[in-house]
């Protein structure tokens, strides 16, 4: 057999190997990517559901109008409190799991290390109900830990300030793990002889934790900042199960803002702006992490 | 000294991490089996004091939870299967098949992974729509029949298959679908169960697309189902607690069983991501 | 995990031996809420008038009722007969999902307008055409508080704003500086809204195409609404910062309270006994005395889907439910207040006197504008009245802000109309 009929039989196979994979991808991903780009630039809407001849491109107005909207400020603020306060809460949390369970002295780890991920497999709408619970203003289990510990009980998901922190509360108890996993992964390939360099210069355990785990770990913060971030600009489900967004909208996220003109008010035109909005801002949001933390990471 | 010392810290810090990771659990599933009311005393009771299962039997027959498994089952396994299969072979052609436009067409496909699925969300929803698939189980599994994901990480796995191996195939006449068939998928086993789990995972999860795609409740999958429940029986703590834990338990068995090729997966996929 | 696993095949099993009996009609019909929950309670006599029709029952949430018919429409799986909140009828009847029940009324010689409270009629017909038939009804009055009212001189209800401010003036003195006569939540647009209509705003002007919230009928209403803010008389807060209204209620921190039925039951459970006979309700005064004093027709409808192969059966359904004895029944069960005027003789229904007042006000109703876009605008509304009250922004740029956000929300409706025009000019 030639080479050359055997790269042709190559080449023939792997478009028909190909073909289901990139088919439904180009069909189901691709194809709504591009249409939604046009859509975002009509007035696609209820009207248009019954009558279809009704839809009218109307260019950048649909942009316009919802960077006019204080609606979509509000959202974006409320993301955005949860991405800055939620974000770096959710890996610290990770990082002090990853030490604790990958410490010489600890035993038992993998135990630990699958009852610290268990969360993160569960099915949020179903934790999701059980937080509520947990955060009820009289029956819940943390309140009653909070009167116990002599802290005045809290209206977690009645209170405007307190339903974005509980959502937070939430979203690192169901994530830590992941991200956990990650660290204790970054934490194994730091090469044995950097904390014993260390340790011979005098370098107490805090000072090889700054000054050796820390800077080695740069290239793990990166990638668990942006994954994390990139996850947390898109928050629905939370809100959704557990505020439906109230009270007095303090917990309305950008995602359920396009949720709600998309399929409540069925607004289409100006919700597929909206996710374009959303897209621009995560990619804007992840270059600057990248910029910034990507030296960082280099230096080390 | 300092060593028991340091032991006996980071084990009780151990412990005390793993208390707080399970108590939501732990409470979910202690709950369940409250009658009704029971949880909602002060304060609130840790244990059940008369255990019941009435809120299962409840959820079984007059809530019709056992379609609602059984609609949630059905995407599940059908996705997960699909997918594999599918992302399996365009994985393994990405990374072993010689072709023009390999690489450039693998760019495309890695630089869309940054792309968030909301923005062709609207659309997709119409063309469901159109192809008459709203408000069936099709139309929930479309958006996961394919993943790039899934083809990104068969084919870091396949790149390791040698290609002496292939070519030898070859020479012996062996037509590529069967060197995939016969060669390729036994060597991709460890890989292809880990994206079944993840597969599993994510389809049975999945909350969003089915919540605008399906109106039927004969159609709902466990988690709208649930949804849907709190919105009628919010005050029902422990019946909603028996759905959590119905809708929480496959998907922990099925980590617990499959977890070291899980955590397998996540590490690959984070270290070479 | 054996339990379960039994538990999952009798469920199955039971699931398989229904289908058995399928030579029956099978109508679908979607409820929402409570309402859903209990109507399953009226189906059995209703199936065993009609041996010959299958009716189920799905239950949708509130919260997530618009979004399922929307997508029901769109997936061509809208249940037969369904309830319908009225103030979505304008919409469904723009999607182009509700079938017109003219012909359908002229078949049921029980069922016309004259049955029914007007106002409440009006919320259904769009165009001069009627889509839903009025299942049970909604209004708000006031519920207030007796004892204070007498301690501040009065033995009834006034029915002018005028009297009805004074009253209040009276009543601040009587409860104090830090209690209020007056409870009108800000995350509520209901009551703004009535003020403008009693005060003769139609919200919306240009056959419901452009914003009238500049209007001097409109300015009015929300003047005199604001005055008891600035006066003391009515508390600016929403009802998240009023932990629990009934409580207050009972204390004496706000004495007077513009509500809907539902809440009859709420206070008859939720007041302590002792307060059981300090308070009552009354129809909302308006700036001209009772005729002008005006709420909202609120209430839902029963309605036929375009798309349902079974009409007939679904209409036998909705004349069952339309019934007197069955809509009293309706009543005892959910607290709902019956849409058909001949239920209202029924001597238990009547014999709450707190239900006089309902009864006098359902006289007087008025729909809010029939425009798919209401409920987003009264969302808007509410939001841009709070930042007046909580004294963010001056009242009239607030509502120059809010016609302009209006009018463009409008444009399309606009153009729909100016469109179907032309063509009709045209044709």
């Amino acid at each position: 057999m030639s080479n050359q009929t055997s790269e042709r039989r190559q080449r023939s196979a792997a478009w028909g190997f190909l073909l289901p994979a990139l088919g439904l991808i180009a069909v189901f991903f691709f194809l709504p990517v591009l249409v939604g780009l046009v859509m975002s630039f009509t007035d696609f809407d209820v009207y248009a559901i019954g009558t279809p001849a009704s839809i009218r491109f109307v260019g950048l107005r649909n942009y316009a109008q919802v960077l006019h909207d204080d609606e979509f400020w509000n959202a974006l603020r409320n993301t955005f409190y949860f991405v800055a306060v939620g974000g770096p809460l959710s890996v610290l949390a990770s990082l002090v799991a990853a030490l604790l369970v990958n410490a010489k002295v600890a035993r038992m780890k993998s135990f630990f290390r699958t009852v610290y991920f268990t969360p993160v497999v569960t099915t949020m709408v179903a934790v999701a109900i059980v937080w509520r619970y947990l955060l009820h203003p009289r029956y819940g289990l943390i309140n009653a830990a909070l009167v116990a510990l002599h802290f005045k009980p809290v209206d977690w998901l009645g209170d405007p300030h307190y339903a974005m922190p509980a959502i937070i509360l939430l979203a690192v108890w169901k994530n830590f793990g992941y991200n956990m996993l990650i660290f204790i992964a970054g934490l194994g390939s730091i090469p044995e002889d950097l904390y014993e360099a260390a340790e011979l210069d005098g370098a107490g355990a805090w000072a090889r934790f700054l000054h050796v785990t820390l800077p080695s770990l740069a290239p793990t913060f990166l990638f668990v900042g942006v994954m994390t971030m990139i996850g947390q600009f898109q928050i629905f489900q939370e809100p959704y199960v557990m505020t439906q967004g109230g009270p007095l909208r303090s917990t309305v996220t950008v995602v359920m803002l396009m949720y709600e003109q998309g399929f409540r008010w069925w607004r289409m035109g100006l919700a597929t702006s909206i996710a374009f909005l959303l897209f621009v801002l995560m990619l804007v949001a992840t270059a600057i992490q990248l910029r910034f933390q990507g030296g960082e990471a280099r230096k080390a | 000294m300092k060593k028991a010392w340091r032991s006996i810290l980071v084990h009780a810090l151990l412990l005390f991490g793993a208390a707080l990771t399970l108590t939501p659990l732990l409470w979910m599933v202690s709950a369940s089996f409250m009658p009704t009311g029971g949880a909602n005393t002060v304060p609130p009771p840790i244990l059940p004091m008369h255990p019941t299962f009435a809120h299962y039997i409840d959820l079984f027959t007059r809530l019709h939870l056992a379609r609602d498994f059984g609609n949630s089952l059905f995407i599940t396994v059908t996705v997960t299967v699909i997918s594999v299969v599918v992302n399996a072979m365009a994985g393994y052609a990405f990374a072993k098949l010689r072709f023009g436009a390999r690489d450039q067409l693998f760019r495309v496909l890695m630089a869309a992974l940054v792309i968030p699925s909301q923005v062709g969300m609207m659309p997709l929803f119409l063309m469901v729509k159109g192809l008459g698939l709203v408000n069936t189980p099709w139309g929930v599994m479309i958006p996961g029949l394919a993943s790039i994901f899934g083809i990104f990480m068969i084919r870091q796995f396949a790149l390791s298959i040698p290609d002496d191996l292939l070519d030898a195939a070859r020479i012996d006449g062996a037509s590529e679908f069967r060197i995939f068939w016969t060669i390729v998928l036994p060597v991709l086993k460890p890989i292809l169960v880990t994206m079944a789990t993840f597969s599993f995972l994510s389809a049975w999860n999945d909350f969003m697309w089915p919540l605008i795609v399906l109106s039927d409740d004969a159609k709902y999958t466990l988690p709208v189902a649930l949804a849907n429940l709190v919105g009628e029986h919010v005050q029902d703590t422990e019946l909603m607690m028996a759905g959590s834990v119905l809708t929480v338990l496959p998907v922990l068995i099925v980590f617990l069983v499959m977890q070291r090729s899980y955590i397998q997966g996540v590490l690959m996929g984070s270290v070479k991501g | 995990m054996l339990a379960p696993a039994a538990l999952l095949l009798a469920a199955l099993l039971a699931a398989s031996c229904q289908s058995a009996k399928s030579a029956r009609t099978t109508i679908r019909f979607w409820g929402m809420g409570r309402e859903g929950e209990v109507v399953q309670d009226l189906v059995p006599d209703f199936e065993r008038e009609h041996p010959d029709i299958h009716v189920i029952v799905q239950q949708v949430p509130w919260s997530a009722a618009h979004e399922k018919l929307v997508t029901g429409f769109v997936g061509r799986s809208t249940p037969d007969v369904s309830q319908l909140g009225n103030t979505w009828v304008p919409e469904f009847t723009a999607l182009n999902a509700l079938e017109p029940l003219r012909p359908w009324l002229a078949s049921s010689s029980a069922l016309d307008s004259s049955r029914y409270f007007p106002g409440i009629w009006d919320t259904n017909v769009i165009d001069g055409q009627a889509y839903g038939l009025p299942w049970y009804v909604d209004t708000r009055v006031l519920f207030y508080r007796k004892d204070v009212l007498a301690k501040a001189g009065y033995r009834s209800m006034p029915t002018t704003w005028s009297e009805w401010r004074t009253a209040l003036r009276a009543m601040k003195k009587v409860v104090g500086e830090k209690n209020y006569p007056i409870f009108l939540p800000l995350n509520e647009w209901n009551p703004p809204v009535i003020f403008a209509m009693q005060a003769g705003s139609p919200l919306l002007k240009d056959d419901a195409t452009r914003a009238a919230f500049t209007d001097s009928s409109y300015k009015q209403g929300f003047d005199f609404y604001l005055s008891l803010f600035h006066e003391g008389l009515a508390p600016p807060v929403g009802n998240n910062e009023v932990a629990n209204v009934y409580q207050e209620f009972g204390r004496g921190y706000l004495n007077m309270w513009i509500t809907g039925p539902w809440n009859l039951g709420e206070m008859r459970n939720r007041l302590p006994a002792e307060r059981q006979n300090d308070w009552a309700t009354a129809p909302l005064p308006g700036p001209a005395g009772a005729a002008s004093g005006v709420s909202l027709a609120g209430g839902s409808s029963l309605v036929l889907y375009k798309d349902s192969p079974h009409k007939r059966e679904a209409w036998a359904f909705i004349e069952y439910l339309s019934r007197p004895k069955v809509q009293l029944r309706f009543w005892k069960l959910t607290g709902d207040l019956p849409g058909r005027v001949e239920a209202w003789r029924d001597s238990a229904l009547m014999a709450d006197p707190n239900m006089h007042a309902f009864q006098q006000q359902l006289e007087h109703v008025v729909a809010t504008p029939k425009t798919a876009e209401w409920e987003q605008i009264a969302i808007r509304l509410q939001d841009q009245v709070e930042r007046v009250v909580r004294g963010s922004v001056s009242p009239d740029s607030a509502m120059s802000a809010l016609s302009r956000e209006v009018d463009l929300m409008l444009e399309k409706r606009r153009w729909m109309r100016e469109r179907a025009l032309a063509a009709g000019g045209a044709r």
